[in-house]
């Protein structure tokens, strides 16, 4: 039993070690600290991005997605649409970001616009959506750990514990700890996943086919997508809508910003795929599960991998199990946390006190991370439904910040001021209505094709948002609000445009 | 060559939202949708690294 707890704090302490080690030699400006100088390499910088597709989805939400529903979530995992929109769209926004010394995602909105106003409401929409994601990320910590340690250690001390950890290092060495962590965090992932999702096939049903062939025979229909539901269209529309949103998160861009050229960002979108393969061994954990711990309900599906791993390993080798799974959520987390203390004081404290100096800024974003953590774990412990529906809508209220960036790309921006904020603000409301009042495409046509019901609903507002964005665009297009200069640095868009 | 460039990293994200509903056949031991999907991925990083190479800007930023 004290295996397994040893193993884990080992890892956490080794965790909060290399944090504090990341930032020596580093005089720690705000530019250091919020996006690591601009001076990651690719390869912190492909830890750093890559880390985001291994969080406590790859040990919970993958495996359990399989577990539960079978392909469509499993293939869900993969989005081929993130490393071409990664392709195109980064290296300009890292050129804008580096010219005009952004440094955080709301940054950009303020500066594009020259709209501090817009930036307070990006990163009030980021915040409302990141925190929940936070939370989400805690509660899996929790459980992975108790799991793991055979219960000898309670979810909310695991939590606990955990984000004292991360606060510790993120306040000492912001993006330099998150980066150096990320490397020892994947590297442990990577392993453990690999091979618990070959050992399980292989241990339990002979090899890779014989499982799929054995939950074909058992669970009919479950390898292919169902006809209504979670069919191909909601496939297709749901991977193009989080890929969208997927750049749009404030802490991928501060990762974004934190790259030392465009030509290692562009490098990242071309090898990241291959890692992303990796995530077909975590689904091949979920499948094995299937017929091996069946009858599973609910949450419990969540918890497949950890069943698995404690009916066929020792208790050190659960320990290890643990320890990436920890990591998997606190790495992520302390990201976030970054990004958060980033956002509310460059473009919210800064907003409301414009004399406040780079060095004061640097201070008072350190000094918001323990009071992010501190609310985070207040709301993880009394957040109750409201977090868990707030989690839901995270992506596509992301999702409604792309339309304004994407065409402030542009040579000539078609979009002003009044046109971002009534797009974004529209977007916002109409998913906040359809997720809390359960209105799909389904619910309000239904005599449309199934093909056209199962749209994810995401899409369908980000089409009203574009709408509203240009519309209104076009109506206040007279009133010049000088961005002629800015557009001109959007060098790399204008070629896709024209 | 940057419309060359556009097509080749416009192949696999069409690509990919090709959907082949179907289990058989195997491939790898694998249920065909499944293998599609992660052949496309594999494809994501080819398509994207012959782009890279072609992209004249890749050059323009040596520094």
């Amino acid at each position: 039993m004290n295996e397994a707890l040893l193993v884990i704090l080992f890892f956490l302490v080794l965790c909060i070690w290399l944090g504090l080690q990341a930032r020596k030699g580093k005089n720690m400006s705000l530019e250091q600290w919020a996006i690591g100088g601009r001076g990651f390499g690719s390869f912190l910088l492909f830890f750093l991005i890559a880390g985001e597709m291994f969080t406590t989805y790859t040990f919970l939400g993958a495996s359990g997605g399989a577990y539960r529903s079978g392909m469509p979530p499993a293939l869900y995992a993969f989005n081929c649409f993130y490393f071409v929109i990664a392709y195109w769209l980064l290296p300009p926004i890292w050129r804008y970001a580096k010219k005009n010394n952004v440094i955080s995602q709301s940054d950009f909105y303020d500066k594009k616009y020259n709209s501090p106003a817009l930036g307070v409401l990006v990163a009030v929409i980021s915040v409302i959506s990141i925190i929940p994601y936070l939370i989400m990320q805690l509660k899996g910590l929790g459980i992975i750990v108790s799991e793991t340690s055979y219960g000898s250690i309670p979810p909310n001390v695991a939590i606990v514990v955990g984000v004292i950890a991360i606060t510790i290092y993120v306040t000492a060495s912001g993006m330099h700890g998150v980066a150096w962590t990320a490397v020892i965090k994947d590297i442990m992932i990577l392993t453990v996943v690999v091979f618990m999702g070959i050992y399980f096939p292989l241990h339990y049903y002979g090899g890779i086919q014989p499982m799929f062939e054995a939950i074909d025979t058992a669970k009919q229909g479950f390898l292919i997508f169902p006809e209504q539901g979670l069919s191909i269209s909601w496939f297709i529309s749901a991977t193009i809508m989080t890929a969208l949103a997927f750049y749009m998160f404030p802490h991928m861009l501060a990762g974004v910003f934190s790259a030392k050229s465009p030509k290692s960002l562009r490098w990242n979108a071309g090898v990241m795929p291959i890692y992303q393969v990796i995530i077909i061994f975590s689904l091949f954990i979920g499948f094995s599960a299937i017929l091996q711990v069946p009858n599973l309900q609910g949450a419990e599906a969540d918890l497949a991998l950890f069943k698995m791993a404690k009916m066929s390993f020792d208790p050190w080798f659960v320990g290890v199990i643990g320890a990436s799974g920890a990591m998997a959520a606190l790495i992520p987390s302390s990201l976030v946390l970054t990004a958060t203390a980033t956002i509310l004081s460059k473009n919210v404290y800064k907003v409301w006190k414009p004399n406040t100096s780079d060095d004061q800024l640097q201070r008072l974003s350190r000094m918001l991370v323990p009071v992010i953590s501190i609310v985070t774990l207040y709301f993880t412990f009394n957040g109750g439904e409201s977090i868990f529906t707030l989690y839901l809508m995270a992506y596509s209220f992301m999702a409604q910040l792309f339309p304004a960036l994407f065409f402030s790309l542009w040579k000539n921006n078609p979009v002003t001021v009044q046109g971002a904020f009534a797009g974004m603000i529209v977007g916002i409301l109409i998913v906040v209505y359809s997720t809390t009042s359960g209105t799909t495409l389904a619910t309000l046509f239904p005599s449309l094709p199934q093909a056209i019901q199962d749209l994810d609903v995401g899409l369908a507002v980000l089409f009203i948002n574009i709408a509203v964005t240009l519309g209104v665009s076009a109506v206040t297009r007279k009133t010049p609000i000088g961005m002629k200069e800015d557009n001109k640095q959007a060098s790399g868009m204008e070629k896709i445009v024209k | 060559m940057k419309k060359i460039i556009y097509v080749i990293s416009a192949i696999p994200a069409l690509g990919s939202l090709v959907v082949i509903n179907r289990i058989e056949p195997y491939v790898l031991g694998m249920p065909f949708v499944l293998f599609w999907a992660i052949l496309w991925v594999c494809l994501t990083s080819v398509f994207l690294i012959i782009a890279n190479k072609l992209d004249p800007a890749t050059e323009e930023e040596e520094d």
